[in-house]
């Protein structure tokens, strides 16, 4: 069991971290503090061209020995302490350092030099996470960060001083664990380039998903189920160039006996889609939020197991796993409502949000 | 000296109290054991004769009859079995090969029995089938890498779907020939795979014409006999299956006596009454890979790419990159079959000591498949010495898409197996094409009982199904974090990608 | 503890109000069974926002009236209370309650009345996944849910007893259907009632349509009535209406699954 919250501005306005601290403290009862965390976009307008890394160190050897490999692999632009109060609830387990990193030219000469570039960047984060002892990249995209440790989500926003950040979208996580230990790197939300996954329950599909990723050259070495979605969806809607909506919909599509009664030709469009995507498909209790840079989507399993709230006022729009989160930052709505299972939720960037309906 | 069959391997005893002479045992024996001498007024039971078969027993009105085995047996020795000295016996009285029907019966590990499966408590709510939906239905034949349309909001579909085979439970009816078995075994199968939705294989004994109306629902099979062959077979059927090789006897042909090859046989098969029909041990145009490969475009040009093509190998030593080689030549899925598979003739030795076991074979092709990218070209579908509905999860968690009963099938259908099918004289009137035999199985209640097996195999699926948390059977599928070893070392685990119980 | 939450205790008529704004659970719970043991009879509670567990447990026919949304589990194990709701329910509300009423005027989300066994939940709104789950009737008691708008997927999931209305007065743009998917799976008695008609194909597993009979048309009647008096709605013309009713196939509909009871008949 496990809480999640996610705000996002339509228009893309800065909001303060309070709001997001204040829903996830709304859902304490739904976590046991072994893990919380935050992820925030349009942080760094400063360094919005650079790839931002935000890098877990179990000690100042594992950071010298990372630093040694980053600089072989890309050019630093700048780096920083990640800003941090000392707080009793949180023991300091890691050093967090951010880099601001620009990879070398020869990745741009080509004409896909942008996915190129983004395959160099994964590439890097997957060595570092799985071959540097000591080293977590927590997040890798640009404009944006991940901000995590082991406890309650509102001690976590104490540490990091999230308060202090302004973003257009925000997501949290609190965890109550029953599946891999409770550490800093293993709290949500997970990040690949600039996509981020909070979860909530359990992807029981994980082995069948993870050989899938696997036979793409995707590591899942973070002893979770969760980094399983951020994967899905950066190879489905990055690599594969599917639309958000058509990537959700393989990720939870309809049941065989409800295509069966859908009208041409979306029945023969569905049936290719599950054909082909059937390791892809999420199986198992959850909801989850996936963000990327424009993007802020909300997701139930196909038989609704876990709760989901969506809420919007104006031009603001909330995600939470209880409507009392949602509340507690904006009592008055113009729209609340719980989207069906399997329904992806999607609030865009300079759109509007939106339940697609696919079930 | 006689020393064929002795001593006999079971007992005949008959409660003379009971017995009411009604002489329904000598009718009911196709092996003549039971006899009776009317002048002298005295049954007499030739017990070598006897194959443990229970028909007798099971049609006793007065249930009067007891197969029991025997209990004479040579002065005991661990290694100089009863079995190995009475094989060495016959062999040296006849002088021949030993020839015997159904699977392996070498106590080799069964790794089966030694995987279970996960359930879920508390972080996961199990699933209840009964109430909520339950996914079983399964496609087999190439799929695509990815899924592309041609604008998004549109719905014109630019992805080519190979044809596949869908199934509504991952459960199919191996390919046992009409020869091999009877036209009334055949049709039983054929009723029950259409209505589940699933398939049954010819064998590679043609299709006669009684199952045409079936056809939907049937695979056909092109072995290296090529017997009844023909563009119209290939192109009836659901599917084509290239037979390369049998768990039950890698590396060999097979042989149709010319005393079987009746009148309808012949003319399902193509070939004159009474000849012998040789299966070649290699099919004569495929020497190589590469000769597997024109074989297969041969047939998908032939059905003018509308069939998907199988091709059957025998798990072997070197079977993962024998299988990604079958995948690359282009075959819509691979057939594995493991050591366990039953037969209707093979010699003993083959039978009991060639080939690996099905479930290393699965893992071993399922991985190799996934770490050259293409896992999604075919379907494993797996097949021999698979018994219940836990077999098939397993095998399925192990990577398998869908699997193919042959004995459990016929165990339905009557078979106790008493591993005498190549004498054609089974007393439940599969395995034969003698008439008054075959007048045993009714096609109504095998195909009855065939369904019914089915039927409640993929209930007890959806129930594994549901225990696990999953609603869908893709969700299974090479997931093998839902299984675990229980007394398995370290190399087997590793081969089969399971974790030990405990971890 | 009286002491403790002086400041947000006040008394109005024979009303305790309560501000709950930014109290724990626990606590807000604590100090209403404390003032019932004090002998208060009504409750009105304002700024509710998420507290679960309100009236848990609760024997008695005490009046509890919140402002705001009510957390997961409201009227858990409930016994007797009338709990009038101006806002939103959350999951689970009514969770296997003996007797009483929950009355919302907002909506509410999934598993409501789940096990229920008694009493009765009127909710304006709509109502999301698994409401009626295992909803059951014993002796005198019938449970009864009525819903204003509209329910999701398994409505009235292994329904044992009990009856479920569900209107669809109104309807939000991404719902088709009144009720959702699977209505009625693993049903095995009590009745669902649904207005407007109701396709086949929407039913799950052990579900049938039934023809509605006299019986059926006053429990509609009399249960449609007492949901327009609490939200001033108008039952005549919502009793105007063509109703379908969904009843189990059989009290037994799964004897047929196992071997031995296959044999046995």
């Amino acid at each position: 069991m496990c809480g999640l919250g996610g705000i996002f501005n339509l228009t893309g306005k800065g909001i303060s971290g309070r709001d997001i601290t204040i829903m996830a403290s709304m859902m304490k009862d739904r976590y046991d503090g072994r893990g919380g965390g935050f992820a925030a976009y349009g942080i760094y307008p400063k360094y919005r061209e650079y790839y931002a890394f935000h890098l877990f160190f179990k000690d100042e050897e594992a950071k010298e020995v990372t630093e040694e490999f980053l600089k072989d692999r890309v050019a630093i632009i700048k780096d920083e302490e990640v800003p941090m109060r000392n707080i009793k609830e949180i023991p300091r387990e890691q050093i967090v350092w951010r880099y601001f990193v620009e990879v070398p030219h020869k990745f741009k000469s080509k004409a896909d030099y942008l996915k190129r570039e983004q395959d160099y960047i994964i590439d890097t984060v997957f060595t570092i996470n799985d071959e540097i002892d000591g080293a977590f990249v927590a997040s890798s995209g640009k404009n944006m960060g991940v901000f995590k440790a082991a406890g309650m989500p509102q001690d976590v926003a104490r540490l990091f001083k999230i308060e202090k950040y302004n973003a257009y979208s925000w997501i949290t996580h609190g965890r109550f664990p029953t599946n891999t230990p409770g550490w800093w790197g293993g709290a949500h939300p997970f990040n690949i380039l600039d996509w981020c996954v909070v979860h909530n329950g359990e992807i029981s599909s994980y082995g069948t998903n993870r050989r899938y990723l696997e036979s793409f050259g995707y590591k899942c070495r973070l002893l979770t189920d969760t980094e399983v979605v951020a994967y899905l969806f950066d190879l489905l809607v990055r690599k594969q160039k599917l639309s958000i909506k058509t990537a959700a919909t393989a990720l939870t599509p309809p049941f065989w006996s409800q295509i069966d009664r859908m009208p041409e030709p979306m029945k023969t469009k569905l049936t290719a889609l599950r054909m082909t995507y059937a390791p892809a498909m999420l199986n198992g209790p959850f909801a989850i939020i996936v963000t990327n840079a424009e993007t802020m989507i909300g997701l139930n399993d196909r038989i609704k197991l876990r709760p989901l709230m969506v809420g919007k006022r104006e031009d603001f729009v909330y995600l939470a796993s209880e409507e009392a989160a949602i509340r507690e930052v904006s009592p008055e709505l113009d729209r609340l409502w719980a989207p069906r299972a399997g329904n992806p939720v999607i609030a865009r960037l300079n759109g509007d949000v939106k339940e697609e309906i696919i079930h | 000296m006689v020393w064929k069959n002795f001593p006999p391997d079971f007992y005949v005893r008959v409660d003379k109290e009971l017995c009411i002479n009604c002489m329904r045992c000598i009718k009911e024996c196709s092996f003549g054991v039971h006899e009776y001498d009317r002048k002298k007024e005295l049954w007499k039971r030739h017990h070598e004769k006897c194959v443990g078969c229970l028909r007798c027993a099971a049609m006793c009105p007065a249930k009067a009859i007891n197969i029991e085995k025997s209990r004479m047996e040579y002065s005991p020795h661990p290694v100089w079995t009863n079995k190995v000295r009475k094989d060495i016996k016959m062999q040296a009285e006849t002088g021949g090969v030993i020839l015997t029907a159904m699977g392996n019966e070498v106590p080799y590990l069964s790794y089966f029995d030694h995987l279970v499966l996960d359930a879920c408590q508390v972080t996961n709510p199990s699933i209840d089938p009964l109430r909520e939906p339950m996914e079983l239905r399964t496609f087999i034949g190439r799929k695509s890498e990815r899924f592309d349309l041609e604008e998004d909001s549109g719905a014109s579909l630019k992805t080519e779907i190979a044809p596949n085979l869908k199934l509504e439970t991952p459960i199919m009816f191996a390919h046992m020939s009409y020869g091999s078995i009877s036209i009334e075994a055949q049709l039983s199968m054929a009723r029950a795979a259409s209505k589940i939705g699933t398939f049954m294989g010819t064998g590679e004994g043609g299709m006669h014409k009684d199952l045409y109306q079936y056809a939907d629902h049937i695979i056909t099979q092109v072995a290296s006999g090529r017997f009844a062959v023909h563009e119209e077979y290939l192109k009836r059927g659901a599917a084509i299956e290239i037979k390369i090789g049998q768990g039950a006897k890698p590396g060999i042909g097979g042989h149709l006596p010319g005393k079987k090859v009746t009148k309808e046989i012949s003319e399902t098969r193509m070939i004159p009454e009474g000849s012998d029909a040789i299966s070649p041990a290699p099919h004569h145009d495929i020497y190589s890979i590469e000769d597997l490969s024109r074989l297969i475009y041969a047939l998908k040009e032939a059905t003018r790419y509308k069939k998907p093509v199988f091709v059957k190998i025998a798990a072997v030593h070197n079977v993962a990159p024998i299988a990604v080689g079958v995948i690359r030549a282009g075959a819509d899925a691979v057939v594995l079959d493991g050591f366990r598979g039953g037969t209707g003739a093979a010699p003993q030795v083959h039978r009991d000591h060639h080939g690996i076991p099905l479930e290393v074979a699965i893992a071993t092709v399922d991985r190799r498949l996934r770490e050259e990218g293409i896992r999604h070209w075919g379907s494993i579908i797996a097949s021999g010495g698979i018994r219940c509905s836990a077999d098939v999860a397993k095998a399925i968690a192990l990577g398998a898409d869908a699997i193919y009963i042959g004995t459990g099938a016929l165990v339905a259908m009557g078979c106790t197996v008493c591993k005498k099918c190549y004498t054609g004289k089974c007393p439940w009137g599969i395995a034969t094409q003698i008439p008054e035999l075959r007048k045993r199985l009714n096609p109504d209640e095998g195909a009855k009982r065939a369904a019914n097996l089915l039927e409640a195999w993929s209930h007890e699926l959806k129930e594994i199904l549901g225990a696990l948390g999953l609603n869908s059977i893709e969700s299974l599928r090479g997931n093998r974090d839902r299984l675990r070893g229980v007394g398995l070392n370290e190399i087997d685990l590793e081969i089969l990608g399971v974790k030990p119980a405990g971890w | 503890m009286l002491q403790e939450f002086k400041k947000i205790i006040r008394e109005e008529e024979d009303f305790v109000i309560i501000d709950a704004k930014g109290i724990y659970y626990r606590e807000l719970n604590e100090l209403i069974n404390e003032l019932i043991l004090n002998g208060s009879k009504k409750f009105r509670i304002l700024n509710v926002n998420g507290q679960r567990f309100i009236a848990d447990g609760l024997r008695g026919g005490y009046y509890i009236e919140i402002y705001g949304t009510a957390g997961d589990d409201l009227g858990g194990f409930a016994n007797g209370p009338t709990i009038v709701i101006h806002g939103d329910i959350q999951d689970g509300a009514g969770n296997t309650m003996n007797e009483g009423k929950i009355i919302v005027h907002g909506s509410g989300t999934d598993i409501i009345g789940h096990s229920m066994r008694g009493g009765k939940i009127f909710v304006k709104g709509e109502v999301g996944y698994r409401v009626g789950i295992h909803m059951k009737e014993y002796k005198e008691q019938i449970p009864v849910i009525v819903v204003g708008a509209t329910a999701g997927d398994f409505l009235g999931e292994y329904m044992a007893g009990g009856r479920i209305i569900i209107l669809g007065l109104e309807k939000r743009p991404e719902v088709e259907d009144i009720v959702g998917d699977w209505i009625g799976t693993g049903i095995h008695g009590g009745a669902i009632y649904i207005r407007g008609v109701i396709t086949k194909d929407k039913l799950g597993y052990s579900a049938n349509i039934k023809e509605i009979d006299e019986n059926d048309r006053k429990i509609i009647e009399k249960n449609v009535r007492e949901f327009c008096s609490y939200f001033g709605l108008d039952a005549d013309e919502i009793l105007k209406s063509k109703f379908t009713k969904i009843a189990p196939i059989s009290r037994n509909p799964f004897a047929a699954m196992y071997s031995d009871s296959r044999e046995n008949k």
